[in-house]
């Protein structure tokens, strides 16, 4: 038997690539984080427009969520319903 | 609470040789429906000039909902308002399902996208309604005409990333519950204890999140974000700036 059989390297190579697609959280949380602190200064230099601002922070993280939701949506792909073993 | 082996929704009733068949998110989904138009008529019965007790719950609604629909879309587009507040209503009820420990409705795709794609036509029928087909063709070629495939792109590209937003989200939350629920029942097998007393008391953080907060801010994201799509539609060439 040899030592690494083709569907146990699919396998495996789908496990990596799946938490590599973790490298994506990276992004996400700098621009949220980036965004959370330009709304705490506008609430600090203009309280009384707080609700507002934590509306149009809440919109602008969600939209910049995109990029890691589909990460996240491509690693449950290769996790779960892995499309590459039905190709070997 | 969620099966980590099948990522799908469950299959609860088949026809035939089983290629037609009814998941558990059409039975919550019709369940939900059946809830909300319950409270609903529930609510406003009976209603008086002097408002107390239910009838002031649903008119705090109804006038939270108009003011945030105003807000955003202008005053002259309050008719939205029922779309709008019955979206809200009923992607908070399907996103926190997962604290009945049920599969949430939003967890599967094909509702996310049924969702999506009603916010999809409704942008191209409102832009359509107010600048014409012609007038919306030129909208989209302007202020140069090779803009029009990108345009074409953008416009293709808000309802898939809608859909995919809210489905992520609410996929991402029940499997993380799930992946959570199942190391806790692995660990208190292995503490061999009499009651499972680790899954009684330390989701419960996890649940707060994942199935309170999480479905609040979903669902007024979805909602703010269908708003703003089809009131950059509406809102032409600098005309109606009211708010």
């Amino acid at each position: 038997m040899p030592l690494l059989t083709p569907a146990g390297f699919v396998l495996g190579m789908s496990a990596l690539s799946a938490a590599c697609i973790g490298l994506a959280a990276v992004g996400i949380g700098l621009g949220q984080g980036f965004a959370a602190g330009k709304a705490v200064e506008g609430v600090a230099r203009q309280p009384e427009a707080q609700g507002d601002i934590l509306k149009t922070m809440l919109v602008g993280q969600a939209v910049a969520e995109t990029t890691g939701i589909f990460a996240f949506l491509i690693s449950m792909i290769l996790l779960f319903v892995n499309p590459l073993v039905g190709m070997l | 609470m969620h099966d980590l082996n099948n990522l799908g929704p469950r299959i609860i009733i088949g026809f035939g040789d089983g290629s037609i068949f009814v998941t558990e998110t059409v039975i919550f989904a019709i369940i939900i429906a059946i809830v909300m138009s319950v409270l609903a008529l529930w609510m406003t019965n009976n209603m008086q000039r002097q408002p107390k007790g239910k009838q002031v719950v649903a008119e705090f609604i109804v006038q939270g909902i108009y003011k945030l629909v105003e807000d955003t879309m202008g005053k002259h587009n309050s008719n939205f308002a029922p779309y709008i507040g019955t979206l809200f209503i009923f992607l908070l009820f399907s996103n926190s399902l997962g604290i009945f420990g049920f599969r949430p409705v939003t967890a599967d795709v094909n509702t996310a996208f049924a969702l999506s794609l009603t916010t999809a036509f409704l942008m191209q029928y409102n832009g359509i309604r107010t600048m014409g087909f012609i007038g919306k063709i030129k909208h989209m070629g302007s202020p140069y005409p090779f803009m029009f495939p990108l345009k074409v792109i953008e416009e293709l590209s808000f309802p898939i990333s809608l859909g995919f937003r809210l489905f992520g989200n609410i996929l991402g939350g029940a499997i993380v519950m799930a992946l959570l629920f199942t190391s806790l029942e692995t660990a208190s097998e292995a503490l061999h204890l009499p009651i499972p007393l680790l899954q009684a008391v330390i989701p419960l953080p996890g649940n707060f999140f994942f199935d309170i907060f999480e479905p609040i801010l979903q669902a007024f994201i979805f909602t703010m974000l269908t708003m703003v799509f089809i009131s950059m539609e509406i809102v032409i060439h600098g005309v109606d700036h009211d708010h």
